[in-house]
């Protein structure tokens, strides 16, 4: 007993045909859609390696690249299909065609669902990646003098001034490196020397930010120096001040805005699937719909089309005994070969 | 003598008549496009008015909405006449539109013209906006409590951020402004006191700048205080100097950027004025057309069509006579249709100088 049957006249197929052509080319349209928004993850992932110690991880916008090339073949394959399908002279070539498109479809849809299932788990992946590489940042803000690091500090500003973050998980992670480079400390002043030998590691280290660190929309002038000393600047109160400087972390900062981007790829991913699913059941429809028309020469006739040949449960035992039946091929031929091997 | 003439057989005919309905849509699109630049420059202009001292330049924009939504009205109307021109019959419809719509469209692409050419004269009257706007939202950065002016430090802030630039010329001017608020200063404080007796307004003065002036790209972290003292900061030679603020003023950048916008923007209204003049020239074709065939009387037979229809001295000579006349309706001339005896003629005629006299 074929699955979800629907009969239909030359009328219903025609407009079968010509309603999932146009899905098809949307469905090559979503594909476009999906390779542009590949790109657009992968240049901001590469445009901020820098933060991440160039150790990222680039699987999600390739394979997303990847998948949506294919998909683009594929639907305008299928755009093609259904575009002969009416002409029963080129359906009858295009036949032999159909199980192993049928088979690449539900091929495609499953690597999309890889997809759906990378775009969540991976985020992780770049959250710990941007803790690791914040850390790394911060301590070579001052080397701008070192080859590979010069434009550290350059990137690292421009990077809390557009996210309006400070620091790690907050400006405090300022406090504790040296963020100022030994160039630009004056040796032989006595407080400086003090301020070096106070730590164990000889580290220049002060309670104060860097410049990208300010909030514009503060009332007051930026304090970027004595940060924790209330007595160091008039009407200053550390612990109730919030909109003197940023007050998040970068490493949240920017994890937010990639999660932000993965999560739309996932979303946009899951309504592609859809989209090929439908576009899979129609062109199922169609097909078995002009193959089981009773008189192939006369177009007017009336014809049945299905989903399923045979119930979902028969069906999945078939595959099921097929794919058991692969793995035994070779056992039937040894049997077969032995007698023959001892004649 | 006319004016560019062509012979246009029917089928001629009917195929301009469809060509124009296509070129009138697209010229639809085209009439989009103003609209939406005029949008965008619009939106540019108004996320920066509050550094900007008058709203004059507003005008730009506000002239390319209402050119592109005239275009797409004209043109869609334009478009509909033209395909009904195709055909005499339907032609007739539109016959006592089509003169008035063709100098209406003749006027509405000198509008266009007159656009883009404002577009490049704008400049002068922008940087005098902006130079005013600039010194103003400098004197005012610090007034974060006063109402109506409690964003422009953020606003100033963003602006130099964003453009890398400092101050109106240069990072020297903010030396002459007091842009720390006098809540924020320790009265008490002798240094503080002294500085504010220094001058003669009684200001706070600083050779400092706020943060939003500082480089990223500079190497070392940024020095904003005692600017005009380098040896006050250790190893702050020529080459620090130059990378630890950013060296453009606002006002240049500002005037970069939106002088940038506009050549684009005059650059495709001119296409676009060219676009429209060829539709102008196919739909007077087109017009002239269509009437000389109704005035030979055969649908069927060719006709000529021209721009004008004699030549351009004799247009102009017609025109400004008609004006003149525009303004004798009420003289009785010489009618050949009123019998008047010889006499009573000359009577009649000083009769009619006397009443002239009296309208004059």
């Amino acid at each position: 007993m074929p699955f979800m049957v629907v009969k239909f006249d030359l009328q219903k197929r025609v407009r079968l045909a010509q309603g999932l052509w146009m899905l098809y080319w949307t469905s090559v349209l979503a594909g476009i859609v999906l390779f542009s928004l590949g790109i657009f993850f992968k240049i901001e992932l590469r445009k901020r390696s820098e933060i991440m110690n160039n150790s990222e991880s680039h699987l999600v916008p390739n394979l997303l690249i990847l998948l949506s090339l294919v998909a683009c073949g594929i639907n305008a394959f299928g755009g093609k299909m259904c575009h002969d399908s009416l002409d029963p002279q080129k359906f009858t070539k295009m036949k032999p065609a159909l199980k192993p498109f049928f088979a690449l479809s539900c091929g495609l849809v499953a690597l999309l669902l890889l997809q759906v299932l990378l775009c969540v788990l991976m985020q992780f992946s770049v959250y710990l990646t941007l803790a690791e590489g914040l850390q790394f940042a911060l301590r070579f803000y001052k080397d701008t003098d070192t080859p590979g690091r010069c434009y550290m500090k350059r990137t690292l500003d421009m990077t809390q001034i557009e996210f309006r973050c400070c620091g790690n998980n907050n400006f405090r992670d300022w406090f504790e490196l040296q963020w100022i480079s030994n160039r630009y400390l004056d040796m032989s002043n006595d407080l400086v020397k003090d301020r070096v030998l106070s730590n164990v590691e000889g580290k220049y280290l002060m309670d104060s930010v860097p410049f990208s660190c300010c909030n514009p929309g503060s009332p007051r002038p930026c304090i970027q120096h004595h940060l924790t000393n209330n007595t160091a600047h008039y009407d200053y109160d550390h612990r109730t001040e919030e909109l003197n400087i940023w007050t998040r972390g970068c490493r949240e900062a920017v994890f937010s805005y990639y999660s932000s981007i993965m999560t739309s790829i996932g979303a946009i991913v899951i309504g592609v699937i859809i989209l090929e699913t439908a576009d899979m059941a129609g062109l199922k429809y169609l097909s078995t719909a002009l193959e089981t028309m009773a008189d192939p020469e006369n177009p007017e006739c009336e014809s049945e089309g299905w989903l399923l040949e045979k119930g979902v449960k028969e069906t999945l035992g078939d595959m099921i005994g097929k794919l058991k039946t692969l793995g035994r091929a070779n056992q039937v031929e040894e049997g077969g070969d032995a007698p023959e091997a001892t004649t | 003598m006319s004016v560019g003439k062509v012979n246009f057989t029917k089928a001629e005919r009917e195929k301009l008549a469809e060509l124009l309905w296509l070129l009138n849509w697209i010229s639809v699109v085209t009439g989009a496009i103003l609209l939406g630049m005029g949008l965008f420059l619009k939106v540019e202009i108004q996320t920066w008015q509050e550094v900007m001292s008058e709203q004059g330049v507003l005008f730009v924009p506000h002239m390319l909405i209402t050119t592109g939504l005239a275009a797409c009205g004209i043109n869609f109307l334009g478009g509909k006449i033209c395909l009904d021109c195709a055909d005499t019959n339907k032609f007739l419809r539109w016959k006592l539109v089509m003169m008035p719509y063709v100098i209406c469209t003749f006027f509405f692409t000198a509008c266009i013209l007159a656009g883009a050419l404002m577009c490049y004269s704008i400049r002068s009257q922008l940087e005098e906006s902006l130079f005013l706007g600039l010194r103003h939202s400098m004197r005012y950065y610090k007034d974060t409590d006063t109402p109506g002016r409690c964003y422009l430090k953020r606003t100033l802030d963003l602006l130099q951020i964003q453009f890398q630039c400092c101050g109106n010329t240069g990072y020297q001017d903010w030396f002459q402004v007091q842009w720390i608020s006098s809540r924020y200063l320790d009265l008490r404080s002798m240094a503080v006191v002294d500085r504010l007796r220094n001058n003669v307004e009684g200001k706070f003065l600083m050779d400092s700048v706020p943060f939003s002036c500082c480089s990223p790209l500079s190497p070392r972290p940024c020095i904003q205080q005692q600017l005009s003292r380098p040896l006050a900061h250790f190893n702050f030679d020529q080459q620090s100097q130059h990378l630890n603020l950013w060296r453009k003023g606002c006002r240049q950048a500002l005037l970069d950027h939106y002088t940038g916008i506009m050549q684009s923007i005059s650059l495709i209204v001119l296409l676009i004025w060219l676009f429209e003049l060829l539709v102008l020239t196919g739909v007077r074709y087109l017009q002239t057309a269509m009437e000389n065939v109704i005035r030979l009387g055969d649908p069927e037979s060719e006709s000529e069509g021209w721009i004008l229809e004699n030549s351009l001295a004799e247009t102009a000579r017609s025109n400004f006579n008609i004006i003149k006349n525009l303004g004798k309706c009420y003289q009785v001339d010489n009618d050949p249709n009123i019998n008047v005896p010889a006499v009573m003629a000359e009577q009649e005629i000083q009769s009619d100088q006397v009443q002239v006299q009296r309208m004059g």
